[in-house]
This record gives structure tokens, C-alpha cells and sequence, in this order.
């Protein structure tokens, strides 16, 4: 697999943005068909990395730049086409209603003989580019009816027809479930075998370390170092990453002699979940995990009043209730913060203040109108409550981190005062910097008395994070686990199972 | 088979309200099931179907277009101008002039889209505005009777009198439909400029990163559809033998929603010509049918309306759970992979 030349070598790559150095002096390096990872938070220059390899942006004096040996002085987006250099950008850049033939040969389209689809050449560069990969999808098919990560497999199998030898990805298993995951990293085995260098960029630290064979990590633009993936940690990557160490310690704690202010019994909604039943007492915090499509959600928007149970009880500080819609169940004090920031949880292009108070509106009232100054004392006391980082609340919500979306998600929840905050997928989208920041304050708000449903795919942020961890499969409650009686690695082993 | 009508769920919809709206019509009426009513039909429909299949370029990559039907009313002045200062003109002469004026004038919708980032809508209303403002200032509202001769004179390809004594009769609009329809189904789905139509309407993004060029994407929609509402102007002039100016206003929402009926997004990427021309027909053969009947010419707009909204209903709702049939193939095929 090493052979002695890389197929790709940088060094001392500088570039400046407005005044700021986006990239310090970077060098990276990529092998014939290696594995690479490239790690660090958002906003290191991963991508301007990319862009900077891809011909998108040029880098400033005295940077070296070599493919295959030969040295390159003015890379341009043609030029890495033509020297089998793609990218598999995160949105996957495809086309929903073109057919899978279609999209993965869309070269084809691009340019043709007097301006004609050779359509007969396009299928079968379909079919051999997918023949690569081992796998088969039906070419005819519209993109759209297909699941996320077979769209995946189509940009990749696009990639192969553009003849790759280098393959960047772009966090390509975001919105993947595990068995999606294991089956993508198939595929990226069976590319890099057939001699393809593939770099996977990726927050998921575990499936980084699963398949990487060596991995470079940045900060701040700088570049951190080089290290061989074997025998690397997860935690140790975290603080290569940030720069800090995380210590991670199980928080469980009992609450016997709580009040249970939730009680769920025998809960069912048909073909979503069955037989739910479980208390939460004042001051818990539960896990709620399990893969994809176990009906974690489900149940969340249950408890939320968006659906209605079909069979059992939602029990409320001892009193039965029955929400019709969520107005009811905010009104009653359950709050949920939706797994969707970006297009559920937050008005992207409106103000901070405006999303911050979205849920509260009734509180800021005054003769029946929203006063500005209760407006301006809800805003600035939750922002400097939960550390939310921003210039001016008047500036539009998308202008903030991933990590300060999410502060403000919760922020806009917490305003209403409630009894119980429903979490799902808290860390989606955060970085693994920020993560750390959101589960402080989720502990935080715990110790103040809030319970806390906290939902999420991945094992360890309910391990580390919750008092109970309820494990969820096929819509039915599979186990319940107490974090101080078992390790990490056999809550996951559970989970994936 | 059944790939096709997945594909296709809209088009195959229409098509069987159709021939349910056609049967129904047929019992009610003795007139309507003949030959002869059928050519009427396609002779009214013959200039819309031409709007229509220049407006689906435009909403396929993505765009909308508001002002292709008063920019049809200024090509037919221009046009019919020019040949009178050109001493009368032929038809050749007559389809260059109308074809260039109206190219151009979607250029300008094009030009205002891409240059100055306006999107379609407002752009086009905006021309909308201008371009009938224009056409009432410095017409004063005149219309022009006086057309050259062969411009007026009716164009028949094929007639026979049927045994009714009724007329059958293939005349220039809708062999020059039928020339449109098939540039226009060539250029979409067989040429690269077409695939990367629909890709760039499908996913303006991935297009740009493919290298696509996004301002050619613009002028080659926009001048397309100009370039039908050119055609359409000089056929409904020749059709009407007459040059109205405000004719054609209104036009473009009876087209917009034909075409979006047969299947065309708002919002790019998706549409076909076959849809299109069942959309307008479906729109024309119930006011043929509401004619015979003798319903009022009132409540022709509010039934139309009605039948657009079942028509929509019908064929947005997907296939599959129409007829369960269709849906557990899919899935087991889905499954196989």
C-alpha cells in the first residue's frame, strides 16, 4: 500500500482571508491508495484546504505543491478534474429528479459529441463505475426515491467515472445510521484496495479511527501533526483536535428521593413504538439511544403533543393529560429541542433575539403587545446564562457557530420555564469543542432541577451524560442501563448489536 | 412498464382524467366525438401549446416567466411593422423578424435575472409592466387590421369535409406546434445544453461545481421561451388575422398553469413536453366541452379553475398511494438492491 513517492505532497501552505490567516504554513500529505483522515473542528481550514488542492483558491508565496511527483504552480478546478482529483462535497452536489444513470454519469451531460447525451456510454460508465464499488443500484431508478446513504454510493460511483485517483469526503456519513456507516466504509475499503487515495474529512471520531491508515489533524489553521492512526484513542484525537483535554467521567447519580414529575405508561402509537413505559424524577437526566429509526423521535413528539398516543398514559406531575397539539404541552411545560437545528429548530435569517424569545412570546407581553425592554431582558439574561457567544442580538441567527445555535435553541426553550426539556440530537452539527459546552450546560440545568430527556444515536454522550439510559430498538424499550454498572464499550456493544 | 409510470406519475395521470373528462364529455354531448371537433380543439390550443413548451425551458432550469405573453404582443406589432416597412414581406422574412425580436426581449428577462441577481418573478413582472406599457404608449391602444396578405390568409395543410359537412383541417399553427413541440422535446432531453438545464434547475450548486455555465443556463432558457412567444405572437396573429395589443394580456397565468399542471415544477428540474401539451389540451378540450354543452361563457373561467385545482390534486398526490399496486412493487424492488 506505501509505496516511497506520495501521490499528493504540500508544504508550507499560507493563505489569508480578510486580514485573517486562514491557513499558517499547513503541509499535508496523501499516499497511492491510503486512507487519510483530515481532522479538526469547523473552521480550522479543512476545507480551504481542500479548496486550496482543488484549484478553487490559490495559495500565497513560497508554497510547494506536487501530484504524482510533478510540481504544480497554478492549480485550477479543470486541471484537478483532469488529474483525477474529486471531491464529494457534504450536500453530495446531486440532482433528485435525474435517474441514478444520470447523475453518477452525469459527465456525459457536461460535454458530448456536436452537443448529444451519448446516453448508451453514459449508462455503461454508470454500470462499470458501480461495478467498482461492488455494488448494485437500479440505474434507472430517480435519485430522489432513494435512501441518503445509497445517494452517497451514487457520488462516489461519480467520482470513479471521472477516472479518481484521489477522492476527498467530505463528512460523508453526517446523516448516516450505523449499518449505513459500516456499509459506506466498505466501499471506501474496496476504492482505496483498487488503488484509489481516498481522504475522509470527519467529525465522527470512532469510524475515523476505524478506517483510517494515518491522520492529519489541524487548529486554527495550523497544522497539528501527522500521526498514524494505530493506536490512537478517541479522547486522544479530542485534544489533538481542541487542544484540551476533556476528562469524561460517568455523572450518574440516583434520584430515588425526587418527585417523579413524568410518569409514561404502556405508551403505543402503531408501527412507531410500543409498551413505552418509564418514570423521570426532578432533577434526572435520561438517556434515550438506539439506532436510526427505533422510534426515539417518535416518542419525543409524542410526549411533545405533535402526535397523539394511540394506547396508554402520559402521567404529569401525577395528573393524566392528554395534549392535543404541542401548544398544550408547552403550556403544561414540556419543551423539545428538535434533532433539525437548521431547518426545524431555528429561523435561520432572523435575528438571535427574535429566535430566542420564539417560544415565549406570551411572556414578553405588555398591553398585549411585545415589549422591547422584557424582550431585551429575556434575550441578554439567557445569553449571558448559557455563555452564548454573539456580537449583537439584532444579528441574524446563522451568523453563529453550530455550538452558539444550539445554546440559543436552548435558550429559547428554557425561557418558557419548563418542567421537562426534551434534548434530541443535542450535538448534531457541534463541534466537538462545543459539544463539551452543551453538556455542561444540560448538567447544569439537571442540577437545577430541570428533568431532561436527552436523545441521541451516539452511546457515549448518553454514557457520559445521563443518570438512566434507556435502550430503544424497533420501537420497544429493549433495556434500561445504569451507567455505573457497565463500560462504555458495553453500552456500544448493545447498541450495535 | 411500470418504471415509466413512476417516472412519468404526472403525465399518466392527466392523461387518464383526460380520457375520463373525454367519455363524459362524449356522452353529453353528440358534437364533441368526432374527428373534426378534435383538429378544432388542437387548432385553439396550437399557440398556447407553443407558450408552453417555451415556458417549461424556463421553469425546468429553474426560473418563471411572467412577461412572455405581452412580449408575444410586441413582437406581433414589431414584426408586422417591419414587414409593412419592408413592403410586405414573406414568411420567411416573418418567423426571422419574430423570432429575433422575441429572442431578444428574453434576453433581457435573461440579463436581469443573471447580471443583476433580480429573481424570475420579480424580473419578469417588472417586464411584464414595461414591455405592455410600452406597447399601449406608443400603439395608443390602436389595433392594426391591415395585414400583409399572406400573413392574413389562412395556411391549410390537409382539409376533407367529413360526411356531417363539418370541416376537418390541418392548418400552419399546429403543424408549426407540432415543429416546436419536437425542437423542443430534442433540445431537453437529448442535447448536453438540455441535461444541464434540468441539472441546473434541479440543484443550482451541483451544477455550478460540474463547471456548468450558469449565466449560458439563463440566456439559453430565457431566449428559448422568447423565442416560442416570438412564433406563438406571429401564429395567433395569423390565426386572429388580426394584431390586438392587449390580445395576448392575461395569456401567461392560463400557460403557467397549464404547464404546471402537466407537470412541470415551479422551483426547476422536472417537467416534459408531453405533460405540457396534455396540460393545455386538458384546459381546451374542457372549454370545448363546456361550449358544447352551451354552459354559459361566464362560468367557463370558474369550472376551469375548479378542474385545474382536481386536476393538480390528482397528480401530486404520488402514485403509489393512489394505487397500492405500484407501491409494493417499488418497495420490493428497493428491497432487491
Amino acid at each position: 500500500m506505501m509505496s516511497a513517492e506520495p501521490l499528493l505532497s504540500l508544504k508550507n501552505i499560507k493563505i489569508t482571508f480578510g486580514g485573517v490567516r486562514a491557513l499558517k504554513g499547513v503541509s499535508f500529505e496523501v499516499n497511492p491508495g491510503e486512507v487519510h483522515c483530515l481532522a479538526g473542528e469547523n473552521g480550522c481550514g479543512k476545507s480551504t484546504l481542500i479548496k486550496i488542492i482543488t484549484g478553487v483558491y490559490k495559495p500565497e508565496e513560497g508554497a510547494e505543491f506536487f501530484f504524482d511527483g510533478q510540481p504544480i504552480t497554478a492549480m485550477t478546478p479543470s486541471m484537478a478534474q483532469s488529474l483525477g482529483i474529486q471531491v464529494i462535497w457534504q450536500d453530495l452536489a446531486l440532482f433528485g429528479e435525474m435517474t441514478v444513470a444520470e447523475n453518477i454519469g452525469f459527465q456525459y451531460a457536461v460535454s458530448g459529441k456536436y452537443g448529444l447525451v451519448d446516453k448508451r456510454a453514459m449508462v455503461a460508465a454508470a454500470e462499470k463505475a458501480l461495478a467498482r464499488l461492488g455494488v448494485s443500484l437500479d440505474l434507472h431508478m430517480p435519485l430522489k426515491e432513494l435512501p441518503i446513504a445509497q445517494r452517497q454510493i451514487v457520488a462516489i460511483a461519480r467520482a470513479l467515472v471521472g477516472e479518481a485517483r484521489l477522492v476527498f469526503m467530505d463528512e460523508p456519513t453526517a446523516s448516516l445510521t450505523q449499518s449505513e456507516t459500516d456499509y459506506l466504509i466498505e466501499i471506501v475499503r474496496n476504492l482505496s484496495a483498487s488503488g484509489v487515495a481516498v481522504v475522509f474529512v470527519s467529525h465522527r471520531l470512532a469510524e475515523v479511527l476505524e478506517i483510517s491508515d494515518r491522520m492529519t489533524v489541524l487548529r486554527d489553521g495550523a497544522l497539528v501533526g501527522l500521526f498514524p492512526v494505530e493506536g490512537m484513542t478517541q479522547s486522544r484525537v479530542t485534544e489533538l483536535m481542541t487542544g484540551r483535554n476533556f476528562d469524561s467521567a460517568v455523572i450518574a447519580a440516583d434520584h430515588d428521593d425526587q418527585p417523579v414529575v413524568l410518569s409514561v405508561k404502556n405508551l403505543s402509537r402503531t408501527n412507531e413504538f410500543e409498551n413505552i413505559s418509564f418514570d423521570l424524577r426532578r432533577g434526572e437526566t435520561l438517556g434515550v439511544t438506539g439506532l436510526l429509526g427505533a422510534g426515539r423521535t417518535e416518542l419525543a413528539l409524542t410526549l411533545f403533543g405533535m402526535r397523539q398516543p394511540h394506547q396508554g398514559q402520559i402521567v404529569l406531575d401525577g395528573e393524566t393529560v392528554h395534549f392535543g397539539s404541542n401548544r398544550d404541552a408547552i403550556r403544561a411545560g414540556v419543551a423539545y429541542l428538535s434533532e433539525d437545528r437548521l431547518s426545524l429548530g431555528l429561523n435561520q435569517p432572523q435575528s438571535i433575539a427574535d429566535n430566542l424569545v420564539m417560544a415565549s412570546l406570551d411572556r414578553i407581553l405588555s398591553g398585549g403587545l411585545i415589549s422591547p425592554s422584557k424582550k431585551e431582558n429575556v434575550v441578554s439574561h439567557w445569553i449571558s446564562a448559557l455563555g452564548v457567544k454573539i456580537g449583537r442580538p439584532e444579528d441574524p441567527i446563522r451568523t453563529l457557530s453550530g455550538g452558539n445555535q444550539q445554546r440559543v435553541a436552548i435558550a429559547k426553550w428554557l425561557a418558557i420555564g419548563p418542567k421537562i426539556l426534551i434534548l434530541d440530537a443535542p450535538t448534531v452539527g457541534v463541534d466537538v469543542g462545543a459539544r463539551a459546552g452543551i453538556f455542561e450546560i444540560v448538567r447544569k440545568l439537571a442540577a437545577e432541577g430541570l428533568s431532561i430527556i436527552l436523545i441521541s444515536d451516539e452511546p457515549p454522550e448518553v454514557y457520559f451524560n445521563a443518570d438512566r439510559i434507556i435502550h430503544m430498538a424497533e420501537g420497544r424499550i429493549k433495556a434500561t442501563y445504569d451507567p455505573r454498572q457497565m463500560s462504555l464499550t458495553e453500552l456500544e456493544g448493545k447498541v450495535y448489536a | 412498464m411500470r418504471r415509466l409510470m413512476l417516472g412519468h406519475t404526472t403525465e399518466f395521470t392527466l392523461f387518464a382524467v383526460m380520457i375520463v373528462l373525454c367519455v363524459a364529455l362524449s356522452f353529453a354531448t353528440d358534437r364533441f366525438f368526432t374527428i373534426s371537433n378534435a383538429f378544432d380543439v388542437l387548432n385553439v390550443s396550437a399557440v398556447n401549446i407553443i407558450f408552453a413548451v417555451g415556458l417549461l425551458v424556463v421553469l425546468i432550469s429553474g426560473g418563471i416567466d411572467i412577461s412572455f405573453a405581452v412580449a408575444a404582443s410586441v413582437v406581433q406589432y414589431v414584426t408586422v411593422l417591419a414587414l409593412t416597412a419592408l413592403g410586405g414581406g414573406n414568411w420567411a422574412e416573418g418567423f426571422i423578424i419574430a423570432g429575433a425580436v422575441g429572442i431578444g426581449l428574453g434576453l433581457i428577462n435573461a440579463a436581469l435575472v443573471y447580471r443583476l441577481q433580480i429573481i424570475s418573478i420579480v424580473a419578469t413582472i417588472s417586464t411584464f409592466n414595461i414591455f405592455f406599457g410600452l406597447l399601449m404608449f406608443f400603439t395608443k391602444g390602436v389595433s392594426i387590421y391591415d395585414l400583409p396578405d399572406w400573413l392574413g390568409t389562412r395556411v391549410v395543410f390537409y382539409e376533407r369535409e367529413m360526411s356531417d359537412g363539418s370541416w376537418l383541417e390541418l392548418t400552419l399553427p399546429v403543424v408549426v406546434m407540432i415543429l416546436c413541440c419536437i425542437a423542443t422535446w430534442f433540445m431537453i432531453s437529448r442535447t448536453t445544453i438540455g441535461r444541464q438545464l434540468y441539472a441546473f434547475g434541479d440543484n443550482p450548486e451541483g451544477a455550478r461545481r460540474f463547471g456548468i455555465h450558469i449565466g449560458a443556463m439563463h440566456y439559453i432558457s430565457f431566449g428559448w421561451l422568447g423565442l416560442m412567444a416570438g412564433i406563438g405572437g406571429l401564429m395567433q396573429a395569423h390565426y386572429a388575422q388580426e394584431v390586438v395589443p392587449n390580445a395576448l394580456y392575461g395569456r401567461e397565468l392560463d400557460v403557467l398553469a397549464a404547464t404546471v399542471l402537466g407537470g412541470a415544477r415551479l422551483g426547476g428540474g422536472k417537467g416534459s413536453v408531453i405533460g405540457c401539451v396534455l396540460g393545455v389540451l386538458m384546459v381546451s378540450v374542457t372549454q370545448n366541452g363546456l361550449n358544447l354543452m352551451g354552459v354559459s361563457p361566464f362560468a367557463f373561467k370558474m369550472i376551469v379553475g375548479a378542474i385545474i385545482l382536481v386536476a393538480i390534486t390528482l397528480s401530486s398526490a404520488r402514485i403509489d398511494k393512489l394505487l397500492p399496486f405500484f407501491a409494493k412493487g417499488n418497495v420490493k424492488k428497493r428491497g432487491a438492491n
